[in-house]
């Protein structure tokens, strides 16, 4: 049985980006660039805050990917472009908004474009995954 | 500017890795996925881009002037702790626009012969 069908759009997911859940992807990851820590470091290199990790913003994108599949030993490719940094302001939870439809399906796979959003404008382009059935 | 030469080039990392239980289990904390015993999809990053990195600083880029362009992961098999696996990192692509350098890697993290992750990481040097 397929939980899913062709054309579907999945219900959205919202996760919050904070400076503290920034320096737990830091530490977790070993990416310690301090643009995305220190905020005066950030400004002098020409950057509005203190960004995200592309790569945490991609992570919790993998997050509902894994949710969606039912475990993330179901995800099979996953594939993100960076088109625009998220600033992380101190004392502010930002919020990603994450959505996907099911573009492709078959006995095996099914394949999702996902959005990823912060106030409403797109922080992730080409976002693909393919998941196990 | 990278030497054109070394597009196609694979460097065999001869370091192998033993991913630990506590590894996987801060990063899936970190992105809050339940799972704490597998790997995330985006997990190879850990590795994959610290070899990138030496590698293409090794090569004369300026690693201070980096930005993530897109990356890709393809997973054969779950990394889970206890994997060792060893990585090679193959330099794709390396071509300059208005200034900016950008270098595709793919990284082959290998267990025991087999590719269990593929990470392709493109990545800008800015100008």
């Amino acid at each position: 049985m397929n939980i899913f069908k062709i054309g579907e759009v999945l219900p959205s997911k919202t996760y919050i980006i904070n400076r503290a859940s920034l320096v737990a992807y830091a530490n977790a990851s070993g990416d310690q660039n301090p643009i995305h820590q220190d905020e005066a470091f950030a400004k002098s290199v020409g950057l509005e805050n203190v960004i995200a990790h592309g790569m945490y913003t991609m992570g919790l994108v993998g997050q509902y990917v894994s949710a969606l599949a039912g475990s993330s030993s179901k995800v099979k490719e996953f594939s993100a472009r960076f088109t625009k940094p998220v600033a992380v302001p101190a004392d502010v939870d930002v919020e990603l908004v994450v959505s996907a439809t099911v573009v492709e399906l078959t006995d095996e796979i099914a394949k999702f474009d996902i959005t990823a959003t912060c106030n409403e404008v797109k922080v992730l382009g080409m976002t693909k995954a393919v998941v196990h059935l | 500017m990278l030497n054109p030469d070394l597009v196609g080039s694979t460097f065999v990392g001869t370091t192998s890795t033993t991913i630990s239980a506590d590894s996987i289990a801060a990063f899936a904390r970190a992105l809050g996925e339940p799972e704490t015993q597998l790997a995330p999809p985006t997990y190879a990053i850990t590795i994959s881009l610290e070899q990138s990195q030496s590698l293409l600083v090794d090569s004369g880029l300026d690693w201070s002037r980096v930005v993530h362009g897109d990356q890709k992961f393809l997973i054969n098999k779950q990394l889970v702790p206890g994997t060792v696996i060893t990585c090679n990192s193959t330099i794709e692509s390396a071509r300059v626009v208005a200034g900016n350098e950008i270098v595709t890697v793919r990284s082959d993290l290998i267990e025991a012969g087999e590719v269990a992750v593929s990470s392709w990481s493109t990545l800008v040097f800015r100008a």
